[in-house]
C-alpha cells in the first residue's frame, strides 16, 4: 500500500477511531481531532502540483481482485488533483466551521465527523480512482454518506424526507452507471480509466456504446442535480449548513461534472454526448436560476443557484467537447469552453462555500433563514456582509471578482458553439448563447436578493428569533472569509491558477495534446470594447437591475403555473404511486384462498408442460411395446373410474371416504395383477388406516358441514380436465420413447449372490438403496411426533382457561 | 383348461365386485354401503386367490389373509363408528 493509498482512505480510518476520541475527551470538541486531517492531505495533494503541471501523472495499483481485473488503482493527473484540492482544502475550512457551528452539548457530535470523514474519504476515492469499479464503490458511499448526512436531524421529518430523495435518486443514477459501467467494460476488456481512453477510438461505433453513454450521463445527471434530477439538492437543504457547504455546493455535486470531464474523451467523438452534456446543462441552467428567485428561504435560493451553476458546467464541458473533433483550430477556439468549465468550477467552489457559510452564520446569529424576515443587518454584522457582497457579486459575474472572470469566458464559449459545423449546432446552437445571456440576468437578480434582502432595507427584530442578533466569533469567520479572499486574489490575480487548469485540461483532452497542441492558458480582465462578451455583461447588469426594481410587478409569473405540474409534485405522486400500485397489484393476486393459489399453480403447470409438447413436437405415440390387455384389467379400471368420478359427485362426505377406501383397495388389486405383493399388502394395511383417519377427522366437523355437496366451477373443471390430460399425454410420450434399458437387470441377477434375500422389493429397500428407507423411516417418525405435538401441546389453552 | 375356468370365475366374481360398487355408490343407506364395502373385500380374497393361482405363485397368500383381516376390522370400525359415533372410545382416567 502506498502513500497515496494510505492518504485516501485515511479518512475512513480516522473514522473508526472517532467515537471513542468522542467519549474519551468529552471537553474537546470532537472536530478539533479531525481538522488536522484534511489540512495535512492538501498539503500532501499539494505536493503533486509542480509534477501533475509538468504533465506528469502518479500513479499506484493496489491489488484488490485482479482475477476480476479490479484494483485500486490510484491516479494523481490534473483534473484528479484539482478536485483533491478542492475535497480537502474545502474540506478542511467546513471542519473548522463546523466546529464553531455545532454545539458541543446538543449534537450528536460523534455520528456528525464519523459521517462526514466517511464522505470525505469517498470523494477522495471518486476523483483519484483509476478503476472504474472502485470508482464505482467509492461513488455509492458518497451517496450513502450523503444519505446520512442530510438525515443527521433524523428526528425532523423534512430532514428524513430530503434524505430519502436524495438517496433515492443518486442511487438510481449510480445504478445506472453500473451498468453503463459493465457495458463498458464489454467493449473494452478494462475496468481501467486511462486505458478505456486509450481505446477511444476503437469503440467509438460499437453497438452497445449509445447505451454506455446513456446509463453514464445519467448518474452523472442525477448525482449533479441536473434537470430533471434536480430535485434532489433543495431538499438536501435539511442538513446542517457545513453539509450544504461543503457536500452540496463545492464536493459531491461535482462529483457528476467530474465524471463526464473524465470520460469526455471516451465518448466525446459522438455528437449525442455533445448535445446531451450541453444541452441538459443549459436547460438546468436557466431552470435553476429561474426558480432560485422565487425562493424566501437563503438555503433555497442557494441549493437552486447550486443547480444552476452546475448546468453551466455541464454544458461548458459539453460544448468545448467539440475541440476533439476540430483539432486543427488554434488558439483554443473551442477549448476555451473546457477552460472556462474548469476555472468556473474553482470559482465555484469557492463563492458558493463561503455563501453557504454566511447564510449559517445569518441563521445561527438571527434565527432564520426567510429573506422576508431579515433585512437591515448591514451595520449589525458587517464581516458576514461583507462575505455576502464579494460571494454574490462574484456569482452574479461581476468585476473584479473571478465570477465575472469565469462569466466572460462562459459566453466566449456560449458565442461560439453556433460555429459548430455539425449534429445541427449552426442552427440550434444559437439558442445557446441566448438561453445563457438569459440565466445569466436571472443569476444576477438572485444574487442582489441574496445581499440586498437579508443586509439592507429595515432592521425588523421583532420577527428574529434571536433577541439581539450580533456579529459572529471569529472562529466561525475564519473559513468564509478565507474563501472570499480567494474570489478577490483569484479575481485580480486569475494567471495564478493558470498553470493548474492547463494541467486539468490536458487531462480532459488527451488526444489534443497528444496531437501536439499546448494549452495556454491566459486570463484577462480586459477584452475590449469591441468584445461581444463585454456587451453582454453590461446587458445582464441593466436587466438584472430593472428586473430587480420592478420585481413585485412581475414575480406573479411564478404562482402562474400550479404547483401540479411541478417536478417535486410528479416525483411525490410518483413515489405514492408505485407504492399504490405495487400494493393494489399485490392484492390483486395475494387473494388469500389456497384454492386460487391452487388454480394457479395448476393453471401454470398445464400451461408450460402444455406449451413445451406443443413448442418442442414432444407428443409421441409408439405402441410397440405396450403389453396385452386383459379382461380382468379393463373391469378393474371400469371399477377405478366409477369410483373415482363417484367422489366428485357424492351428497355426503362419508360416501365420499367410502368411495375412496374402494379406490384404494381396487388399486391393491392392481399391485396384485402386476404382481408387487409387498405393494399390495401395505397398500391394504395403509388405505385401512386412512380410511379409520379420515371418519375420525369427519366427526370432528361442524355440523354444519355435514352434507355438502360439492359446487360446480368451470374453471375449476377445466383446469382438472387440462391437469389430467397433460399429465396423460406426457405418461404417453414418455412411454413411448423409450431412451435406454432399465437396470433392473442388474437387481435380478445380484440380489440372491450379493445380498442374501430372495425377495427382491425388500433388498432394494435395505441393501441396495436403504438410505432412502432411513429416511423415510425418520419422516414416519417427524410426522407422529407432529401429531403427537399437535394434540398434546396447546399453548393457547391456558390462556382460555385463565 | 383350468385357466379358462379361472377366468371365468374371475369375470363372474368382477361382475359380482362391480354389482357391489354400485351398491356402494348408490346407497341408498351407510349400512348399505359399509355391507358392500364388507362384501367388496371377500370379494378381493378371492380374486386375490384366483389370481395366484392364475400367476403360479404363492406370494399373494398372505394378502388374503390380510384382507380377511382388514376387512373384519374395517367392518367392525364402521359399524362402531354408526352405532356410537366414535371409533376408539376415550378413557378419561388414562
Amino acid at each position: 500500500m502506498s502513500l497515496l493509498h494510505l492518504a485516501i482512505i485515511s479518512p475512513l480510518i480516522l473514522a473508526i477511531f472517532i467515537p471513542s476520541l468522542h467519549k474519551r475527551a468529552p471537553k474537546i470538541h470532537t472536530g478539533w481531532f479531525l481538522l488536522p486531517l484534511p489540512v495535512l492531505l492538501f498539503g500532501y495533494f499539494l505536493s503533486f502540483l509542480p509534477g501533475v503541471i509538468n504533465g506528469e501523472a502518479a500513479m499506484e495499483t493496489l491489488s484488490w481482485i485482479p482475477s476480476l481485473g479490479i484494483d485500486f488503482s490510484a491516479r494523481v493527473d490534473g483534473l484528479g488533483l484539482l478536485f483533491a484540492l478542492l475535497i480537502t482544502g474545502i474540506g478542511a475550512l467546513v471542519v473548522l466551521y463546523s466546529i464553531y457551528y455545532l454545539s458541543k452539548e446538543k449534537e450528536k457530535l460523534n455520528q456528525f465527523y464519523v459521517y462526514l470523514l466517511l464522505f470525505i474519504g469517498a470523494m477522495l476515492g471518486v476523483v483519484l480512482s483509476d478503476n472504474l469499479i472502485v470508482l464505482y464503490a467509492f461513488w455509492e458511499l458518497t451517496s450513502f454518506s450523503s444519505f446520512l448526512l442530510i438525515g443527521y436531524w433524523n428526528y425532523r421529518e423534512r430532514s428524513r424526507y430530503g434524505a430519502q430523495k436524495s438517496m433515492l435518486i443518486t442511487v438510481f443514477g449510480g445504478f445506472s452507471m453500473l451498468g453503463g459501467i459493465v457495458l463498458l467494460y464489454l467493449m473494452t476488456g478494462t475496468f481501467s480509466v486511462s486505458e478505456t481512453i486509450a481505446m477511444a477510438g476503437e469503440i467509438v461505433g460499437h453497438d452497445l456504446f449509445i447505451a454506455v453513454l446513456l446509463c453514464i450521463l445519467l448518474g452523472a445527471f442525477t448525482k449533479s442535480a441536473q434537470f430533471p434530477f434536480h430535485i434532489w439538492l433543495p431538499d438536501a437543504m435539511e442538513a446542517p449548513t457545513p453539509v450544504s457547504a461543503y457536500l452540496h455546493s463545492a464536493t459531491m455535486v461535482k462529483a457528476g461534472i467530474y465524471l463526464v470531464a473524465r470520460l469526455t474523451p471516451v465518448f466525446a467523438y459522438e455528437g449525442l454526448w455533445i448535445w446531451l452534456v450541453a444541452g441538459f446543462g443549459i436547460i438546468t441552467l436557466f431552470w435553476g436560476s429561474f426558480s432560485a428567485v422565487k425562493h424566501t428561504d437563503l438555503k433555497g435560493i442557494l441549493a437552486y443557484s447550486t443547480v444552476s451553476q452546475l448546468g453551466l458546467i455541464m454544458s461548458l464541458l459539453g460544448l468545448g467537447a467539440a475541440a476533439l473533433h476540430y483539432p486543427e483550430f488554434e488558439n483554443g477556439f473551442y477549448t476555451v469552453a473546457i477552460t472556462a468549465a474548469v476555472f468556473h468550477l474553482l470559482n465555484h467552489a469557492t463563492f458558493k462555500g463561503s455563501l453557504f457559510m454566511m447564510v449559517g452564520i445569518v441563521d445561527h446569529e438571527t434565527g432564520t433563514r426567510d429573506i422576508r424576515n431579515l433585512g437591515g443587518l448591514m451595520t449589525i454584522m458587517p464581516i458576514t456582509f461583507t462575505i455576502a457582497v464579494i460571494g454574490s457579486f462574484s456569482m452574479a459575474g461581476l468585476p473584479p471578482f473571478n465570477g465575472f472572470l469565469s462569466k466572460e469566458m462562459f459566453f466566449t464559449g456560449m458565442l461560439r458553439a453556433q460555429e459548430i459545423g455539425f449534429f445541427n449546432m449552426d442552427t440550434l446552437g444559437i439558442l445557446f448563447p441566448i438561453i445563457a445571456w438569459v440565466a445569466s440576468v436571472f443569476t444576477f437578480l438572485y444574487s442582489m436578493i441574496i445581499v440586498f434582502k437579508t443586509f439592507t432595507g429595515k432592521f425588523q427584530p421583532e420577527k428574529l428569533k434571536v433577541q439581539k442578533p450580533h456579529e459572529a466569533p471569529i472562529g466561525m469567520l475564519i473559513s468564509p472569509i478565507i474563501l472570499v479572499s480567494l474570489v478577490v486574489i483569484i479575481g485580480f490575480f486569475p494567471n495564478i491558477v493558470s498553470p493548474l487548469i492547463e494541467a486539468v485540461m490536458a487531462s480532459i483532452l488527451p488526444t489534443l495534446l497528444a496531437a501536439g497542441m499546448e494549452f495556454d492558458v491566459h486570463i484577462y480582465h480586459w477584452h475590449g470594447f469591441e468584445s461581444p462578451e463585454l456587451w453582454m455583461t453590461i446587458g445582464v447588469v441593466i436587466a438584472g437591475i430593472l428586473l430587480y426594481k420592478f420585481m413585485p410587478r412581475w414575480t406573479g409569473i411564478y404562482t402562474r403555473m400550479p404547483e401540479r405540474f411541478s417536478l417535486n409534485s410528479a416525483y411525490d405522486h410518483g413515489l405514492a404511486g408505485i407504492q399504490t400500485g405495487a400494493n393494489r397489484f399485490t392484492n390483486a393476486y395475494m387473494t388469500d384462498s389456497i384454492r386460487t393459489y391452487l388454480i394457479y399453480i395448476f393453471a401454470f403447470f398445464v400451461l408450460i408442460l402444455g406449451a413445451t409438447l406443443i413448442t418442442k413436437n414432444a407428443f409421441a405415440l409408439d405402441l410397440a411395446n405396450v403389453a396385452e390387455i386383459h379382461a380382468f384389467e379393463v373391469v378393474l379400471v371400469v371399477i377405478i373410474a366409477v369410483g373415482s368420478v363417484s367422489i366428485l359427485f357424492a351428497k355426503s362426505r362419508m360416501t365420499t371416504i367410502i368411495l375412496l377406501g374402494a379406490v384404494g383397495y381396487a388399486i391393491s388389486l392392481f399391485y396384485a395383477i402386476f404382481r408387487a405383493p409387498d405393494l399390495a399388502l401395505t397398500q391394504l394395511v395403509i388405505e385401512t388406516i386412512s380410511v379409520a383417519l379420515f371418519l375420525l377427522a369427519f366427526y370432528r366437523l361442524p355440523k354444519k358441514w355435514h352434507h355438502e355437496r360439492m359446487k360446480f366451477k368451470v374453471s375449476n373443471a377445466i383446469i382438472s380436465v387440462g391437469v389430467g390430460l397433460i399429465v396423460t399425454l406426457i405418461a404417453l410420450s414418455a412411454h413411448s420413447s423409450k431412451a435406454f434399458e432399465s437396470i433392473s437387470q442388474y437387481y435380478v441377477e445380484n440380489t440372491y449372490t450379493k445380498a442374501a434375500g430372495e425377495n427382491m422389493v425388500n433388498v432394494i429397500l435395505v441393501d441396495f438403496r436403504s438410505f432412502d428407507t432411513l429416511f423415510e423411516i425418520a419422516v414416519l417418525g417427524i410426522a407422529a411426533l407432529g401429531v403427537f405435538t399437535f394434540i398434546k401441546l396447546r399453548m393457547s389453552r391456558g390462556k382460555e382457561q385463565g | 383348461m383350468v385357466d379358462t375356468f379361472l377366468y371365468i370365475a374371475l369375470f363372474a366374481i368382477s361382475i359380482a365386485m362391480s354389482g357391489l360398487i354400485y351398491r356402494v355408490v348408490k346407497g341408498p343407506s351407510v349400512p348399505d354401503r359399509v355391507i358392500a364395502l364388507d362384501g367388496l373385500g371377500i370379494n378381493l380374497v378371492a380374486v386375490v386367490a384366483l389370481l395366484s393361482i392364475l400367476l403360479r405363485t404363492s406370494v399373494f397368500l398372505d394378502i388374503i389373509l390380510l384382507i380377511g383381516i382388514l376387512a373384519f376390522i374395517g367392518t367392525v370400525a364402521f359399524a362402531k363408528y354408526l352405532e356410537k359415533g366414535e371409533i376408539i372410545k376415550r378413557d378419561r382416567n388414562l
